[in-house]
């Protein structure tokens, strides 16, 4: 009877979320299982339950292609880490100065985040091959000069790099910005009348206490790196060769193109315990420090 | 004690014709305003009078549009906070959340490159006068309201400044803390005898701690007094109700002859005046505004200048009651002192000291 | 005696310094200011120049001159190419198809997960229920799960259902993939709300729907808007599950436009690829210029969904 009564109360709230309560069941914790599950098993076109042990592992971490999907992966996550970080943060204290058409600037800044990354690898991949800069540089009269980045093996990844950073640097000045703003004015006034040069309060006084936007926004800029897949696509498809693969096309390619199932499987399980080791110890700094407070 | 700081010493702080404008709103209005040395002075106002801004002004955190600033008789008017010889102590604390406190004490002298063992001795100093060495090695996340104002005070306080500007240091903090820190800041005063300009919207906190206020209203000071001055004698309507809780009774009503005496006349009762002390001319017709502390009205008058009032509710505030009446069925209170109750309907009779009360003239509002 | 100190209009040798700092026109910080940012907008800027201007040439032009030049001649025949001509592999009617089956994925998708999400979102600020607050840790921490890892079960999953490769499976997976974001939106958005309106209803006798649909509802217009903008964007930028959940017939404007641009086939058309790209952007661009203040909170919030 007590459970009965249990299960109807606030059914409403819970007809409600009934929705969320599959997803979280079904999609996020049943889907994710799965994967791992099948990551341990020889399947290709079908799933099947044949465990081969870490044998899917073995293949994988043997593989070179997935050698330079994780290669080209740390590059672009660091070099977008770096550059949307100290870009952004830069921008945001320019634009924090008090200065005039804030908002113009705020909009052409922030425009390439409404695109999606087919459109800025599209467009991209137009400016960085040989007709784009590299003609005009050229028609200038420096004869020799090559920026055929899309065309060079070991520099297509950099193409990526700064595709990736015109999209999603905007939305890094608009989260420091924000941060900025929230501080209170009162610091930068006990600052003056302390006499610290500006650039100083910014170093010991402001970024310090912009701990949390920065963590936050690196954690949210980490997790989107591991899922870069689109943007390579249009870019380059993966080319010249095997140059800009990365891993979550490594994963899509074994799944839906070449019908090795455990083998993405395996693959995108390493993804995930990647976001897992990114996740984990920021979880536990934000949530676990708020309950100690 | 209060005279003597106020005749004896030079000026500290002179402000000349200050103004500053933003676009069009003019938020100062050529302020004139001398401080003198050691003087303890509140700026006091409703929000949005411009008191915070003047403090602002005078730390050199806003850029004026016109006029000067004097800081111990040097022309500061273009000079950057730091070179102005002040400290300053703010609402939200302020404090560097990252930094401990002996860093937050000292990092604008380490900034200005003052030697480590003078840094030392005036952390040691500060923290002894504010009671703050057991605190010196926490951050400010680790600290009460009123520990954090402390260090915000003790910030101020190495600097080793002339004159420390206060911006409402006290509003953030519940009103015990606020009692206990009001009576440590004017205890400060007294030892350190700094200038000190103290901006708040409290009037106990303005009555409690000045050698003089200025209340101000609209960019303008409306009276630079010391605060029984003040308090006894605004100088018009606004400065009278602004001050004093509960507030001053205020009735409308005109200057007329009666028995070759001038007397108050409200609609039907006449309140002699020979007792009351006029600045201007008491000429009869006159429409004016008579304001009235509810301590100087008394029930249960002497003789036959009682008026006839009826009780309408009586208010028990502890140390004393507030008694509202119906005189002429204008509202009027009184206060009494406790333990008298009044039954709501009861007649009574009433009468008002006239030397300490105020008239007004009913259009421009300055005391006559 | 308070005359002497209050406002008089006694003449004062206007001794300098006096009033405003002097401030220097072109202060080096303010130049360095201005200069990094215009430089900075100029980059921002050059791929939409070049983008508009390739668009607008016609391809002997292309060949001959600069990327950054603007059109001798401007043509507007590669935009029409793009929208009904351009070829897709297989098919040669231009992105229209993809324009429209974008539309048609966007509109329920964006509706059912905006009603799914804020129902969710007012039951878990309003109605907890024990586990409430589990299920929902456990959603947000979902967002950050790499979309390839729930991949393959949701095709098994679709498939069951009859679904795969079609748009109800489509709609499905972003209904799935929005609620994370969109429930979090709301939630806190309605746990912003003064709690006093939620206890007044209730003593009025106000029930679970009646108080979302009477109360909720009307006040919470700006947090619809930003959801809206945050679920039309991020599913018409959406390239992963159209091209896996849709199914050919179905391919949304993003797959076609990489299939019209990557194409291997056939000479390359510069400027119809541009033109192409200028389409399949125009609909998210269009959202961000006119709604700007709520699409900056969109993001805010939708940078959690990456």
């Amino acid at each position: 009877m007590t459970a009965r009564r249990l299960l109807f109360r606030n059914l409403n709230a819970k007809i409600a979320a009934l929705p969320m309560i599959a997803t979280v069941l079904v999609v996020f914790i049943g889907c994710t299982v799965w994967t791992v599950v099948y990551s341990f098993t020889s399947s290709r076109s079908l799933p099947m339950l044949n465990f081969v042990g870490f044998d899917q592992y073995t293949r994988l971490f043997g593989a070179s292609r997935w050698d330079v999907s994780i290669k080209n992966l740390a590059i672009y996550g660091i070099l977008s880490l770096i550059f949307s970080l100290v870009v952004g943060f830069i921008l945001a204290v320019f634009m924090d100065q008090k200065i005039r058409f804030e908002n113009a600037f705020r909009t052409i800044f922030l425009y390439p985040f409404a695109l999606s990354h087919i459109v800025t690898g599209l467009v991209w991949q137009w400016i960085l091959n040989p007709f784009g800069i590299e003609k005009v540089v050229r028609d200038l009269g420096f004869e020799s000069f090559s920026f055929a980045l899309l065309s060079n093996r070991s520099m297509a990844i950099y193409a990526i790099v700064i595709a990736g950073l015109w999209q999603g640097t905007g939305l890094v000045m608009a989260l420091m910005l924000a941060g900025l703003r929230n501080i209170d004015e009162e610091i930068w006034k006990a600052a003056r009348v302390d006499g610290i040069p500006t650039w100083k309060t910014y170093v010991f006084v402001i970024i310090p206490m912009m701990r949390p936007v920065f963590i936050t926004t690196l954690v949210l800029i980490a997790t989107g790196i591991v899922k870069l897949y689109d943007l390579v696509v249009a870019m380059t498809n993966g080319g010249p060769g095997i140059s800009t693969e990365v891993p979550a096309k490594y994963v899509y390619d074994f799944m839906f193109g070449w019908a090795n199932l455990g083998q993405g499987l395996a693959a995108s399980t390493v993804m995930l315990a990647t976001v897992l080791i990114i996740l984990i110890p920021w979880a536990m700094l934000e949530f676990g420090g708020r309950k100690a407070k | 004690m209060l005279m003597n700081v106020n005749t004896n010493a030079g000026t500290s702080v002179s402000i000349k014709d200050l103004s500053l404008s933003f676009g069009t709103v003019n938020v100062l209005k050529k302020l004139d305003l001398d401080i003198r040395e050691g003087e303890f002075l509140v700026l006091l106002g409703p929000s949005g009078c411009g008191k915070s801004t003047l403090l602002n002004c005078i730390a050199g955190l806003l850029d004026i549009s016109e006029g000067q600033i004097n800081i111990k008789g040097k022309n500061v008017t273009w000079e950057e906070p730091k070179n102005r010889g002040i400290g300053m102590v703010f609402q939200s604390y302020a404090l560097y959340p990252q930094m401990t406190v002996e860093k937050n004490l000292s990092f604008g002298l380490r900034v200005a490159g003052v030697p480590k063992p003078e840094i030392t001795k005036r952390i040691a100093r500060a923290a002894e006068i504010l009671q703050i060495e057991p605190l010196l090695q926490r951050k400010p996340s680790a600290l009460s309201g009123g520990q954090r104002q402390r260090v915000a005070i003790g910030r101020a306080l190495v600097r080793d400044v002339d004159v420390f500007l206060f911006d409402e240091p006290l509003s953030n903090l519940d009103a015990k803390l606020r009692s206990e820190l009001r009576v440590e800041i004017k205890r400060l005063h007294h030892k350190l005898g700094n200038t000190m300009i103290y901006v708040t919207h409290d009037q106990i906190e303005a009555l409690t701690l000045a050698d003089r206020i200025a209340v101000m209203k609209g960019g303008v000071v409306q009276q630079l007094d010391d605060p029984m001055t003040i308090y006894n004698k605004p100088r018009n309507r606004f400065v009278a109700g602004f001050i004093g809780s509960p507030s001053m009774n205020f009735i409308s009503g005109q200057l007329a002859e009666k028995d070759g005496k001038t007397v108050f006349r409200a609609s039907d009762f006449d309140i002699a005046l020979d007792r009351y002390e006029a600045d201007g001319a008491l000429t009869p017709g006159r429409e004016v505004v008579l304001g009235v502390r509810p301590e100087h009205i008394r029930i249960g008058g002497e003789g036959g200048d009682g008026h006839d009032a009826i009780v309408d509710l009586d208010e028990p505030m502890g140390a004393d009651s507030l008694v509202w009446l119906k005189v002429a069925s204008k509202p009027l209170s009184v206060r009494v002192e406790s333990g008298k109750r009044y039954r709501p309907g009861e007649q009574v009779k009433v009468s008002f000291n006239l030397s300490m009360a105020s008239l007004f003239d009913a259009k421009s509002e300055e005391r006559i | 005696m308070a005359e002497a100190t209050i406002i008089h209009a006694a003449p004062h040798a206007k001794a300098e310094p006096w009033g405003a700092r002097p401030r220097r026109m072109f202060a080096p910080a303010t130049v360095m200011v201005y200069g990094v940012l215009i430089v900075a907008a100029l980059y921002y800027l050059l791929p939409l120049y070049v983008m508009v201007m390739t668009s607008l040439k016609g391809m002997p032009e292309i060949r001959l001159g600069n990327i950054f030049a603007p059109p001798v001649e401007i043509t507007f025949e590669p935009w029409v190419k793009a929208w009904s001509q351009a070829c897709t592999g297989l098919y040669c009617e231009g992105i229209r198809t993809g324009f429209w089956n974008s539309v048609k994925i966007t509109i329920p998708s964006a509706i059912i997960s905006i009603f799914i999400a804020s129902v969710n979102g007012y039951a878990l600020s309003n109605w907890k229920f024990r586990g409430s607050e589990v299920f929902f840790t456990i959603l947000l921490f979902g967002a950050f799960i790499p979309y390839q890892v729930m991949l393959y079960p949701l095709v098994i999953i679709t498939r069951e259902l009859g679904i795969f490769g079609s748009l109800p499976g489509i709609v499905l997976i972003h209904t799935i993939f929005g609620m994370p974001i969109l429930t979090l939106l709301f939630r806190n958005y309605f746990a912003s709300l003064p709690p006093e309106l939620f206890k007044a209803a209730r003593v009025d006798g106000a029930g679970f729907w009646r108080i979302f649909l009477q109360i909720m509802l009307p006040m919470s217009l700006p947090i619809f808007v930003v959801g809206i903008i945050l679920q039309v964007t991020g599913i018409w930028n959406d390239f992963l599950f159209g091209v896996i959940f849709a199914g050919t017939q179905n391919f949304p404007m993003t797959v076609q436009l990489n299939n019209v641009v990557n194409s291997v086939q056939g000479v390359k058309e510069y400027n119809v690829n541009m033109a192409a790209t200028i389409l399949t952007g125009a609909v998210p661009l269009l959202i961000y210029f006119f709604s700007g203040r709520y699409f900056v909170r969109g993001i805010a919030a939708g940078a959690v969904k990456g």
